[in-house]
């Protein structure tokens, strides 16, 4: 899901960088204000799992391969706007230094995967875990449905970005000047494999290590 | 918050940062199974000589942006291409390593900024 350099026009990945930079300010000021200290070693974690656990790809036979984020369980542990910053972080990372999705992708990344995976994530999480007690199993529920959503969620507003591109920019002859596909190939393709598998692994390892810090540190869900 | 609470939470950190240490270890798995099940990248990350198979053609545009950035290390790996699975996995893990290493490092500090004036010694 990281969209590389090439795939999007100028158009595109300027409005994603102007989109993304407001929520990256947002997150700053509310982290300035109730941040402590001390939980700079949990946001570090935060930061490391999600970078790692986008690492693992995961094969479709003869296919393609995804990936999950890590994005909701970072939100459900760290709250949305440390997620958000964590998972930035991550993606910066990833582009700058081992080339995993675009420079001029950023802000489109970060958008789909720390924004709006994050609070896909989270709000899906809050609103099946409401009103649970910290070691009810709803939360398990609650965390796998969340990044199954999360995940596709953060999918499809990337292949909306890739489909608009046919559209938005042609060459004179109309021929696609950066991603060749449109809508009706780039959202079906990308929907299928995120519904039928890597959506899966995004539920299993959110509510894996949800169910861990359960029976160990409950306390640490809020 | 009471003593025994806090070592509580500590231990956990620990053992949370023991776990990403055996995703690093384990990562190489992400580049292996992926080869065992004749799987390709993921859609819509081909690189310029894959886009023409897939497409047909080069857009243009693509090809002029697609090398806008040299990654030192590409796809985890070395920029030289591949030297066999093996070699290509140590590479792998070791960019797991220096990645997570960068990674909790800049958010570390990015916390201890943000929360300077926040209290809580």
């Amino acid at each position: 899901m990281h969209i590389p350099d090439g795939y999007l026009g100028p158009a595109t990945y300027v409005t994603m960088y102007a989109v993304t930079i407001p929520f990256w300010a947002i997150a700053a000021r509310k982290l300035n204000k109730t941040l402590q200290s001390k939980q700079a070693p949990f946001l570090a974690l935060g930061a490391a799992f999600s970078f790692v656990i986008m690492m693992f790809n995961i094969p479709i036979v003869g296919g393609t391969t995804g990936h999950a984020t890590g994005a909701t369980l970072v939100a459900i542990l760290l709250g949305p706007w440390a997620a958000l910053i964590s998972v930035s972080v991550a993606l910066v990372i990833q582009a700058l230094l081992f080339g995993d999705g675009g420079v001029t992708a950023i802000g489109a990344n970060c958008f789909n995967m720390a924004v709006v995976g994050v609070f896909a994530g989270y709000g899906v999480y809050r609103l099946i875990s409401a009103n649970s007690g910290q070691k009810d199993k709803r939360r398990l529920f609650a965390a796998a449905v969340a990044g199954y959503v999360s995940l596709n969620t953060s999918a499809l507003v990337a292949a909306i970005e890739f489909g608009i591109q046919p559209v938005l920019e042609k060459s004179a002859t109309g021929q696609p000047l950066y991603s060749p596909f449109p809508l009706s190939i780039a959202i079906p393709a990308m929907a299928a494999e995120h519904l039928l598998l890597f959506g899966l692994v995004e539920a299993l390892v959110t509510a894996l290590v949800i169910k861990y810090i359960q029976k160990n540190n409950p306390e640490m869900l809020r | 918050m009471n003593l025994r609470g806090e070592y509580r939470k500590m231990t956990t950190t620990k053992r949370l940062w023991i776990g990403i240490g055996v995703l690093a270890l384990l990562s190489p798995l992400g580049i292996i199974i992926p080869k065992w099940f004749g799987a390709e990248g993921a859609w819509g990350e081909w690189g310029i000589s894959e886009i023409e198979k897939v497409a047909g053609f080069i857009p243009e545009g693509l090809k002029r942006i697609a090398g806008i950035w040299k990654a030192p290390l590409p796809d985890y790996g070395l920029p030289a291409g591949s030297k066999g699975l093996a070699i290509e996995s140590i590479v792998y893990m070791l960019s797991a390593v220096i990645g997570i290493a960068l990674v909790a490092g800049i958010m570390y500090i990015i916390t201890k900024l943000l929360a300077r004036k926040n209290g809580a010694k």
